[in-house]
């Protein structure tokens, strides 16, 4: 990888924080009035996306997917317009934060419903497979969605027919409020469920870029060559409530130590100690420029028109012939 | 007795069964986080320990199974769900073992769960947060379907649901969660009952379930004001479906409404409409009309919803259409469906 790349994918970490913070705050005005699941604190394993993959590639997610979404290289205008309900959005305020697409750039949908949407990547993968397409699908989904059955079906059918599938496993911990101690058996490790599924595993730490970029690029590497799928575990963990803006911890759900522990794993600090002051001061520029971005963004979804009523009415089937 | 929120109500009733019956269990996700399902399960881990109450893997098709082979062996069940739409993953067990079991077995075998179902509504729930979906689950023949519309009405139905011995579809509206009432003490559990008389009135029928009933509560003093009397039949159950109360007001009236909080092609409203219609005689003097959601997902933003949802607006445009006559509507009235996406004024989201 080049020195261009390494720097496409830190400015891309910042970009996925510093959309996802500007979110949060703009969220108390009640102007994007659909439930919000921030990614902050889970950036890292979506920032090389946009690098790693082409735009034919796919990425296929669930609730928590605007990461993904940003870091795949989507249309950020469209995605904060569709957030904000208003007819410029990608899909014309049908949708909001709990259903992403850009189709040209191969985000081919998020879903609220916890692992819906990881058969539809399988689906996708299969139809890549029977049509020589050697483009990789990438499903993301969290710890929570490992508990679903048609998580365990959905790898099944991957590793029967060698889809070039790459599953990802946010793993930060909790459904909720509650801990994965309390799902799922102590010491049994996601990775190792898959693995016993006949699918190629990893577990890792999600929260260093140097670490998310090489591991993703590998597996990409080895799903190209073998057409196998992979399943890679990230630990990582979400630094504000489940859904909205605000931080929860005063519900206690999570100990101290263990905020503490990941407050220093800050996928943004992580970056900040290894890279040198050249490209310190690369990224100052980067953040100025995009915050600028940001805001005119921001202030022209605000003042964007809303889609008419009728727009509710339109494109229940597709009657083309 | 005092008065009480909706969702004490049902955390009332929950503990009233749960001393009761020391073989219920309850969980679902949620059910003892900090938020214990919009505090409707609130303290009761604390009272009747983890083994009774508890919170679950994200497994709701598996989860379903077990309380239904928990409820064969004796047990009583309380599955909840924090929106319908998340129950969708369960509709196998619901479908092929709670609603046959006691049939197949012929009688041995009896599935005495009840599955609480939130249902969405407003603020960006969009297509995946706001199914009402009833109609779907009175389609199966051995489930049976309640949905209680107000605090008193929810603790006694809910109790009559855990006490019956039948898998019961539990459909509680998020938007009553927040309603307040006086709560009539209970001697033992009764049977589920079909239905609650609201009014008594020549001039129209309107029948009407779970939040629609609270829509409709509001048409009728509008209504009132225009000295238009009205039956409102307030449906507690709508499988097992009991119309006699309902012919014998049209009877009366000669005309209907039905409000159905679901999508109204191939629905309950529908069923009610054609029950109707399809007595001995001819009872209507006027078209029934049918209020319900449209036939499409719902869709996410403000400016799309802003007719999606029925309201007692759409009750009080119906009757002027079947009475043929204008109705009053006072201004402030028309202010109040302004905030059509939230259920009251300083609700800030997101469920
Ligand atoms: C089938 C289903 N059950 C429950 C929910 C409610 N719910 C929404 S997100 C979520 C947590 C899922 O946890 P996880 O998969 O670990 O993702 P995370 O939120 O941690 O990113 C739950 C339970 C849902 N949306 N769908
Ligand atoms: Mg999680």
């Amino acid at each position: 990888m080049n020195k261009n790349q390494i720097l496409e994918i830190l400015k891309n970490l910042l970009r996925i924080r510093m959309t996802e913070l500007k979110i949060s705050v703009e969220y108390s005005k009640q102007k994007m009035r659909c439930p919000v699941h921030l990614s902050i604190g889970q950036e890292a394993i979506a920032a090389p996306l946009k690098v790693l993959l082409t735009k034919k590639d796919i990425v296929v997610s669930g609730h928590r997917a605007h990461a993904h979404y940003i870091g795949k290289g989507c249309n950020l205008e469209k995605f904060i317009f569709e957030l904000y309900l208003k007819e410029k959005g990608f899909s014309r305020g049908k949708a909001g934060s709990m259903h992403l697409f850009d189709k040209k750039n191969g985000f081919y949908g998020s879903s609220p419903i916890v692992a819906n949407s990881i058969p539809l990547g399988v689906g996708m993968g299969y139809y890549n497979k029977i049509n020589k397409i050697d483009n990789v699908v990438l499903i993301f989904f969290g710890d929570g969605a490992t508990e679903e059955g048609v998580f365990y079906e959905s790898l099944n059918f991957a590793a029967i027919h060698n889809l070039r599938v790459l599953f990802i496993c946010e793993n930060n911990f909790y459904s909720v409020y509650s801990n994965l101690k309390f799902r799922q058996p102590h010491n049994r490790k996601i990775s190792e469920i898959s693995k016993s599924l006949g699918i190629y595993s990893i577990k890792e730490n999600g929260n260093d870029i140097r670490i998310t970029t090489k591991t993703l690029s590998k597996a990409l590497n080895f799903i190209k060559k073998n057409s196998k799928p992979i399943l890679i575990e990230y630990s990582t963990f979400r630094f504000v409530e489940h859904c909205g803006p605000n931080k929860d911890d005063h519900l206690k759900y999570r100990n101290q130590s263990e905020l503490n522990y990941w407050m220093k794993n800050d996928p943004i600090k992580i970056m900040y100690k290894f890279i040198n002051n050249k490209d310190k001061s690369l990224l100052h520029k980067f953040k100025r420029n995009f915050n600028n971005e940001l805001n005119s963004i921001f202030l022209k979804a605000e003042k964007l028109k809303y889609p008419k009523e009728s727009v509710a009415y339109t494109n229940l089937y597709n009657e083309k012939s | 007795m005092r008065k009480v929120k909706f969702h004490q109500a049902i955390n009332m009733a929950l503990e009233y069964s749960l001393k009761r019956d020391k073989s219920m269990i309850l969980y679902g996700l949620g059910v003892s986080d900090p938020k214990e399902i919009f505090e409707t399960t609130i303290n009761l881990q604390k009272k009747f320990g983890s083994q009774r109450v508890f919170d679950t893997p994200n497994s709701e098709n598996a989860l379903t199974g077990m309380g239904i082979g928990y409820g064969m062996m004796g047990g009583r069940v309380v599955m909840t769900h924090q929106r319908l739409d998340f129950s969708l993953l369960s509709l196998d067990q619901l479908i092929n073992n709670a609603a046959k079991l006691f049939y197949t077995s012929d009688g041995k075998f009896s599935v005495p769960i009840t599955i609480r179902l939130i249902v969405g509504r407003g603020w960006g729930q969009g297509p995946n947060h706001s199914q009402a979906l009833q109609s779907l689950f009175a389609h199966i023949p051995g489930l049976k379907v309640v949905s209680p519309s107000n605090p008193n009405n929810a603790y006694h139905l809910l109790i009559s649901s855990i006490f019956d011995n039948n898998p019961t579809i539990f459909i509680e509206h998020r938007w009553l969660h927040n309603q307040e009432g006086r709560i009539d003490k209970i001697y033992k559990p009764k049977k589920i009952k079909s239905f609650e008389k609201i009014s008594t009135g020549r001039d129209l029928t309107i029948v009407c379930n779970s939040l629609m009933t609270i829509e409709s509560i509001k048409a009728n003093k509008i209504l009132k004001k225009n000295k238009i009397k009205c039956d409102i039949i307030n449906l507690l159950s709508i499988n097992p479906l009991n119309l006699n109360v309902v012919i014998k007001s049209v009877k009366k009236t000669g005309k209907l409404i039905v409000c159905d909080i679901d999508h109204g092609h191939i629905s309950i409203s529908s069923e009610i409409i054609s029950s109707v219609a399809s007595y001995r005689k001819n009872i209507f003097k006027k078209k029934p009309i049918k209020i319900s959601m449209p036939n499409y997902p719902t869709p996410t933003g403000p400016s799309l919803t802003k007719n999606f949802y029925p309201n007692f607006i759409n009750i009080i445009k119906s009757s002027e259409k079947i009475l043929n006559r204008n109705i009053k509507i006072p201004k402030n009235k028309l202010e109040e469906i302004k905030l059509h996406d939230i259920p009251f004024k300083n609700y800030t989201g997101p469920f």
